[in-house]
């Protein structure tokens, strides 16, 4: 397997805080890649880094051999890396269908004229785009929201259509962030079934934050664990969660 | 209630969602092509003021109903159309250029201006727009060589192909014109929106910050609104100038631009329907006033600031009980009939929204 993200030494300060220090890690293709951490520890920190949201003080961000550092967050994008929110963030006047379909802007390929005018080129594209979005529809079992405000919709519908946002970009790495906080179990398990699929069907790379470890531990390959920034274990997830280290960070000193 | 059975993608691309919404807008716009022969001059005259103040609305529509960015400087927009107009007119460019060339004019001038503007977000920008509104008045009569300064300019006769079209003399003429660019922007429009790059509008409007993350270049798309806003501006500034047949300094005030932001409140904002319902209460709010006068018998009493006081009042009564405008309440209404018996009076209780991310700009 060859590897798909690499951060090598990366290093985020606010202020005098250090939210990111000294990170180093790297991120196979096709496999699922897991951050866990007690709050605060810096993990959607390092997805924001990923996405180009923040500057690293220090260190290097690799994806593919292509340098994240001298891109723009739209321009992550193109390469083929795709994220959700810890906090839900659709576009809450809009239809599910939109939504999707602002997923797939990385691939428009009109320009403003052509746009204004419609021409035919601009329907066939369009037909395209629905053909991509039809499928995470179906996958996502989306049908009966297709048409729905996201303004209206139940929290846990809402997740999924970001990840489907996420999936219809048609990315090589998929950044989940908390994708199973708030939802039922149920819904959890879903997810689970969801995340297996989009790495074994799909093809694509994940690498998530979670808080879960029934779902950490059920559907990752390998659990990287943050604490304060730097890292504190790697490995399976057995390994991570029998590490002094880990416990001593969520449970206190002793409790192991 | 009509249920639309989408049997293919066309059926979420076209114009139309089925045949009757066609129909309903085919009749629509062959009453308003008929008009000149059912009105007198007085009322086809004040139809069109109507129309061109729906262009004006579409034009800011699209930047702060779609892109989220308000904008309280459009008049500068709308008086550089007019007078780009009217002077590439003089200087014996036929009409079917000039016009478009103002457009086009005012969409570049547009997307400069918003280069720096869209760094800053919601009351910040209205604020530097309205810096916009204000140089523009001082800037027209500082060019007095070009602009006639105080003393203002006059509109020239239009000719398309031999025919005269004049808003006095010949108002049918005139009228249609009108019409035809209102129906060409609201085509263009409606393109846009049902493209990418109208999705894009529509994302940086709700979250600049997923946006991104998909993407979309945020600066980029922020100057293209601008860009296309200014452009349909001018193009309704240019005919706003013909319509007045005299303007000067003073026809494109800063009450114009906060005029038209108001406009599009309360006929609803991001919906095209928006800007025509606002532009009808904006067009004959005046009218109204004066004929409800007479009617209580005190038509020669002039009370100093009635018509904006009565248009801030609806602005109020609007933002406290229908912060949708009136397309919100049309849309309601129609929802309520077509569900009858079944419409429930919580439907559109607003949610509740959920936490988002902190903004990281």
């Amino acid at each position: 397997m060859s590897t798909l993200l690499e951060i090598n030494n990366a290093t985020l300060k606010f202020g005098g805080v250090v939210a990111v220090n000294d990170l180093t890690f790297s991120v196979d293709e096709g496999e699922v890649y897991a951050i866990v951490g007690p709050n605060g520890a810096g993990k959607s920190t390092v997805f924001n880094l990923i996405s180009r949201f923040y500057d690293p003080y220090a260190g290097s961000l690799t994806f593919d051999g292509h340098n994240l550092l001298e891109r723009n967050a739209d321009s992550v994008a193109d390469l083929g890396i795709a994220r959700t929110f810890q906090n839900i963030e659709l576009f809450d006047h809009a239809t599910v269908l939109q939504n999707l379909l602002v997923g797939r802007h990385r691939h428009r390929s009109t320009n403003l004229m052509q746009e204004m005018l419609f021409t035919p080129k601009v329907r066939r594209e369009e037909k395209r785009h629905r053909e991509a979005v039809e499928e995470v529809i179906d996958f996502l079992d989306l049908q009966p929201y297709r048409d729905k405000m996201i303004a209206g919709l139940p929290y846990g519908v809402r997740k999924v259509v970001e990840l489907g946002r996420a999936l219809a970009s048609g990315p090589r790495l998929l950044l989940l962030d908390e994708p199973a906080s708030g939802l039922s179990v149920e819904e959890t398990q879903d997810m689970r079934w969801w995340i297996d699929d989009i790495r074994k069907q799909m093809g694509i790379t994940v690498l998530m934050v979670e808080h879960d470890m029934g779902l950490v531990s059920g559907v990752s390959d390998r659990v990287l664990a943050l604490a304060d920034g730097a890292k504190l274990a790697e490995g399976t997830p057995q390994q991570v969660q029998s590490d002094p280290a880990v416990i001593e960070a969520y449970l206190g000193a002793g409790a192991a | 209630m009509r249920i639309h059975f989408k049997t293919s993608y066309e059926h979420d691309i076209r114009l139309f969602p089925d045949w009757w919404s066609f129909l309903v807008y085919g009749v629509l716009v062959a009453i308003a092509v008929v008009l000149p022969w059912l009105m007198d001059d007085f009322f086809l005259g004040e139809v069109t003021n109507v129309l061109i103040w729906a262009i004006a609305g579409l034009g800011l529509m699209m930047l702060t109903g779609q892109t989220g960015q308000a904008s309280l400087g459009h008049a500068a927009f709308l008086a550089l159309g007019c007078y780009s107009c009217i002077i590439f007119m003089e200087q014996g460019w036929p009409f079917l250029i000039a016009f478009p060339a103002a457009g086009i004019l005012t969409g570049v001038v547009g997307t400069i201006i918003a280069i720096p503007a869209i760094r800053l977000h919601g009351i910040y920008l209205a604020i530097a727009t309205i810096a916009l509104s204000i140089l523009a008045d001082d800037i027209i009569v500082l060019m007095e060589p070009i602009t006639n300064g105080v003393s203002g300019k006059f509109a020239p006769v239009i000719t398309i192909f031999g025919i005269e079209i004049e808003r006095w003399t010949t108002p049918d003429r005139f009228y249609w014109l009108v019409l035809a660019i209102t129906i060409l922007c609201t085509l263009a429009y409606r393109n846009i929106l049902r493209s990418p790059l109208g999705r894009a509008f529509a994302a940086v409007r709700d979250s600049e910050v997923s946006a991104s993350a998909m993407g979309v270049h945020i600066a980029r798309t922020k100057a293209a609104a601008f860009g296309i806003s200014c452009a349909i501006t001018g193009l309704a500034g240019a005919l706003m100038g013909f319509y007045a047949g005299a303007f000067n300094n003073e026809t494109f005030s800063i009450v114009i631009s906060i005029t038209l932001l108001m406009m599009i409140v309360i006929g609803g904002l991001g919906s095209i329907h928006g800007a025509f319902f606002g532009a009808v209460v904006v067009a004959f709010l005046p009218q109204f006033l004066s004929m409800s006068k007479d009617f209580v018998g005190g038509g020669s009493v002039a009370i100093p600031g009635l018509e904006t006081g009565v248009f801030g009042m609806i602005l109020i009564l609007f933002i406290l009980f229908e912060p949708m405008g009136i397309y919100g309440r049309w849309m309601k209404i129609r929802i309520w009939f077509e569900l009858f018996p079944f419409a429930r009076k919580d439907m559109f209780k607003r949610q509740k929204s959920y936490l988002k991310t902190e903004r990281l700009r």
